[in-house]
């Protein structure tokens, strides 16, 4: 029988090399997000304890500007649960993937961000390598690139001393980004041209503070009546 | 926002954020077969999520006014197209950013 630490070694080595471009990417966004908050004139510990207790990229982003804006915490909750809502889809991806992992489970699911989805879900881990522990140091590792990221960034955000004007736009690219990636990956395109298409409708109709929640509830009733109307042809939009 | 508010919102989004991945383990444990509407949903909504948060980042674009939202649109043409020619997220996300930053700060 291994011993444990040899056990815990070997799930490190073998977990380390998937997660070096996620160090590559979350280096670059976490420190962008700490930058961004601190021209926004937050303190380093906002970015430092979000990026810990929250882990998810693109609400902490959005976040910047509720912690802007006036005091609505039931808006800042149903604004995290529709950005976030894709989390759900993840997890029921990963209800079997995790299952077994005893005291750990608790920590993959709090940790399940994109990536760590991404590579626990798709990564082929070899026989004599523990699973539970390969995924925790996934998670892990990623969870410890994003809160050092937007920590430096926070922190040396105000010794930067070039001009920050429009570095907001990171965000935008990166939505476009994973938009396009979507976009690449499937067949039809009928709910990526409906979520543009009512969102639009949606912001011209009830402006730019109020565009999101109706714009959610008429994606949310299209596609379930696309659903209803057409049973079968409906399933792979 | 007072700093209590502060703290709230923060709460509020991190105990958002743990519910959406929390939820599906509460609520489908092993074993059990998923109802086909999540799973139409699960595999329908992410495409018009996203498309909703790219409307939302741009939200604030005025189309008649000040830089007409031309910087705007030039640097979502360079991600679009470094993404297609590299398909390399951060290059495709720095490349459109630094784009942007150049065009607001020194030409328009």
């Amino acid at each position: 029988m291994q011993k444990r630490s040899e056990i815990l070694k070997k799930a490190f080595c073998t977990a380390f090399p998937h997660t070096i471009p996620i160090f590559a990417g979350f280096w670059f966004l976490g420190m962008t997000y700490g930058i961004y908050m601190n021209v926004s004139g937050f303190s380093f510990l906002y970015p430092m304890l979000m990026s810990l207790i929250i882990f998810a990229g693109s609400i902490e982003f959005v976040a910047v500007g509720m912690l802007l804006g006036a005091f609505n915490p039931l808006q800042a909750f149903v604004m995290t649960l529709m950005i976030n809502a894709r989390h759900l889809f993840y997890g029921i991806s990963m209800l079997d993937r995790y299952r077994g992992t005893g005291w750990k489970k608790f920590y993959l699911i709090f940790g399940m961000c994109d990536e760590s989805f991404s590579i626990n879900y798709t990564a082929k881990i070899p026989e004599d390598v523990d699973r539970g522990w390969f995924m925790f140091f996934v998670t892990l590792l990623n969870h410890l690139y994003w809160f050092t990221g937007a920590t430096l960034g926070g922190v040396f955000g105000s010794l930067i001393h070039f001009n920050t004007e429009g570095l907001d736009f990171v965000m935008t690219a990166m939505f476009v980004v994973i938009f396009m990636e979507q976009w690449m990956k499937e067949k039809r395109h009928t709910s990526a041209v409906l979520g543009v298409g009512l969102s639009l409708v949606c912001l011209l109709v009830f402006g730019a503070e109020n565009f999101i929640i109706p714009s959610m509830l008429a994606i949310l009733g299209v596609l379930t009546l696309m659903r209803k109307k057409n049973e079968k042809g409906a399933e792979d939009l | 926002m007072t700093i209590s508010q502060q703290i709230i919102t923060i709460g509020v989004i991190a105990l958002g954020t743990a519910l959406t991945r929390f939820l599906p383990f509460l609520l489908f444990p092993a074993g059990k077969p998923t109802p086909k509407y999540i799973k139409y949903l699960g595999k329908v909504l992410p495409s018009a999520v996203f498309g909703l948060l790219v409307v939302y980042c741009l939200k604030n674009v005025n189309v008649f006014s000040g830089s007409r939202g031309i910087p705007e649109l030039i640097s979502i043409v360079v991600v679009v197209g470094l993404h297609v020619w590299k398909r390399q997220m951060l290059v495709s996300i720095a490349g459109g950013t630094i784009c942007y930053m150049l065009l607001v700060q020194l030409v328009f």
